[in-house]
């Protein structure tokens, strides 16, 4: 089941630039929130802030509060890796492991974790790839065939059981469809809407139709703030703020 | 409407880009036989010259004295593996080790030292690291041994090693990297278990030059292996090797030894070629489909 995400006052540096400014946000378990806003305005940083993968970019770092469930994530003696086990993320390119085969690809994360029973290995790796709606074309080579030879949509859906397979509470989603067709998008987002049932799912996406598909909740980022949040439908239909209807009518960005 | 193939001067374009493009080609394909005619220029002329003197005797024999004609290489043939053996034990871990370091913590002042003493030291005469190993074991020792020229032919290895580890780690995209971590998977075990693994075919085609590199390496063996005319199979004694046998038979007036010398730079050779094939069959089998 998927856990609740509260955010309080996060602050995101690149170097000694400030790039995310004191957001606040709730957000729901077991439903699809959606980040949106123009380029250049946070919202890749603050799906990475989620999970401490900001800090691995050299001189990034973020102060505040963002509690996943029971866990801290920025408390005093929180270890990033074992946040990072727990939030999965899927990146904006598809990013399979190349020398990998499909098989190999899902397992890496319960393999590189310790996990050494064979059969629990094969049924979390069938499982996780029925999951991501992958099974039935990859079923027939799981161990021949390299993740790197699968299609960029089916290579996304791999990244997307990868990240399934180690039973993770939330799962971040940067920008996921963005590199994809509009029947590979079509799948992912189909794929999402199934997800939530047993995972809260935040994605980042600039595709403001996508976010009205998919997504129960939106936030509109500008310039590493938060500018509105709330129900998708509302954001779209009546939106409290200006600058929100301003982007949302396509006058900029 | 005009056709445009019937404009004025399109079709003496084409035959000016069928010109260059043949031309180009042409050049190409010269180049090429230029750089491998060398290779294949000395292999032959090894064979000519050495294949009339392998026989079972040289690859099972110990070197006659001299004066008495037949004898053979086998315990240089053996004792350059060994030398290898340890040389590999040393170069290769401390190579990979330290290209390990140079890709995935090294962006840095004490990084940028390294990767210059590595330079410098893969521009050091061979003979001036046969000294060192010479002062660093054979006199702490007071004796030649198998094991000193494995020491020296193991430091020249390392920076070729090390480099290339470096340079096929830095080719890996971050992406893949990103992947890793986003699993929670540590930083050390994504660096051995992700990045490396992902560059292992170039990190092995670096291992190969390496070796192949040091395999025939005379000079570091002069006063660290040192050479023996009869069997030997310690790491702490001095030990024939097939470079310094054939350094040795050629520069001696015997005739005998002359051929001897043809038909050990033959052998050496080809074992070299065949080991680092056999490396290539080894690591390519059991690939996936689709691995670019």
């Amino acid at each position: 089941m998927g856990v609740g995400i509260e955010v309080r006052g996060l602050n995101a540096w690149y170097g000694k630039n400030l790039s995310l400014k004191s957001i606040d946000m709730t957000v729901q378990a077991n439903h699809v929130t959606a980040v949106i806003g123009p380029s250049g305005c946070g919202k890749s940083t603050f799906v990475r802030c989620l999970n401490r993968m900001h800090e691995t970019i050299p001189e990034a770092h973020a102060e505040g509060l963002v509690k996943v469930g029971e866990m801290d994530v920025y408390g005093s003696g929180s270890d990033p890796v074992e946040v990072r086990r727990r939030i999965g993320m899927v990146f904006q390119k598809p990013n399979p492991f190349p020398t990998m085969s499909v098989y190999g690809n899902v397992a890496a994360g319960l393999k590189l974790n310790g996990l050494r029973n064979r059969k629990q290995m094969d049924e979390l790796v069938e499982r996780s790839l029925k999951l991501a709606a992958l099974w039935d074309e990859v079923k027939d080579d799981l161990h021949k065939k390299s993740g790197a030879s699968l299609s960029g949509g089916q290579q996304q859906r791999l990244c997307i059981a990868r990240s399934l397979a180690v039973e993770p509470e939330v799962l971040l989603m940067d920008e996921p469809a963005s590199a994809l067709d509009p029947i590979s998008t079509s799948k992912i987002e189909e794929l999402i809407f199934q997800l939530k049932q047993h995972y809260t799912v935040v994605i980042v996406t600039h595709n403001m139709q996508q976010a009205a598909r998919v997504a129960e909740f939106t936030g509109f980022f500008l310039m590493g703030s938060l500018i509105e949040y709330d129900k998708t439908e509302k954001i779209f239909t009546a939106p409290a703020d200006k600058r929100t209807e301003d982007y949302i009518t396509g006058r900029f960005g | 409407m005009p056709d445009p193939s019937a404009q004025t001067g399109s079709t003496s374009v084409s035959l000016w880009r069928r010109v260059t493009n043949q031309g180009a080609t042409i050049f190409a394909v010269v180049t090429a036989i230029v750089v491998i005619l060398p290779l294949l220029a000395i292999f032959a002329y090894l064979v000519f010259k050495g294949i009339g003197s392998v026989n079972i005797a040289f690859l099972t024999q110990t070197p006659k004295p001299p004066g008495e004609t037949g004898g053979g290489m086998a315990n240089a043939i053996v004792g350059t593996g060994l030398i290898l053996l340890v040389a590999s034990a040393i170069g290769l871990p401390l190579g990979i080790g330290a290209g390990i370091y140079l890709a995935e913590y090294g962006r840095n002042r004490f990084g940028d030292v390294i990767r210059f003493t590595a330079d410098v030291l893969n521009g050091v005469p061979s003979i001036v690291i046969g000294i060192a190993a010479y002062s660093l074991v054979v006199v702490p020792q007071k004796h030649f041994s198998a094991f000193s020229g494995g020491v020296a032919l193991g430091i020249m290895m390392i920076p070729t090693v090390a480099r290339a580890t470096e340079e096929m780690l830095l080719m890996v995209p971050n992406v893949v990297r990103e992947a890793a971590y986003g699993l929670g998977i540590p930083k050390w075990r994504t660096t051995l278990s992700i990045s490396l693994r992902t560059a292992s075919a170039g990190v092995i085609t670096g291992c190969m030059l390496a070796f192949a590199r040091v395999a025939g390496e005379t000079a570091p063996l002069l006063f660290t292996a040192f050479g023996n005319q009869f069997w030997n199979l310690k790491l702490n004694q001095p030990t024939a090797a097939l470079s310094l046998q054939v350094f040795t038979y050629a520069i001696s007036p015997y005739d005998d030894w002359h051929k001897q010398a043809w038909a050990g730079a033959l052998i050496l050779i080809v074992l070299i070629v065949g080991a680092v094939a056999a490396v290539r069959i080894s690591t390519s089998r059991g690939k996936l489909k689709g691995v670019g």
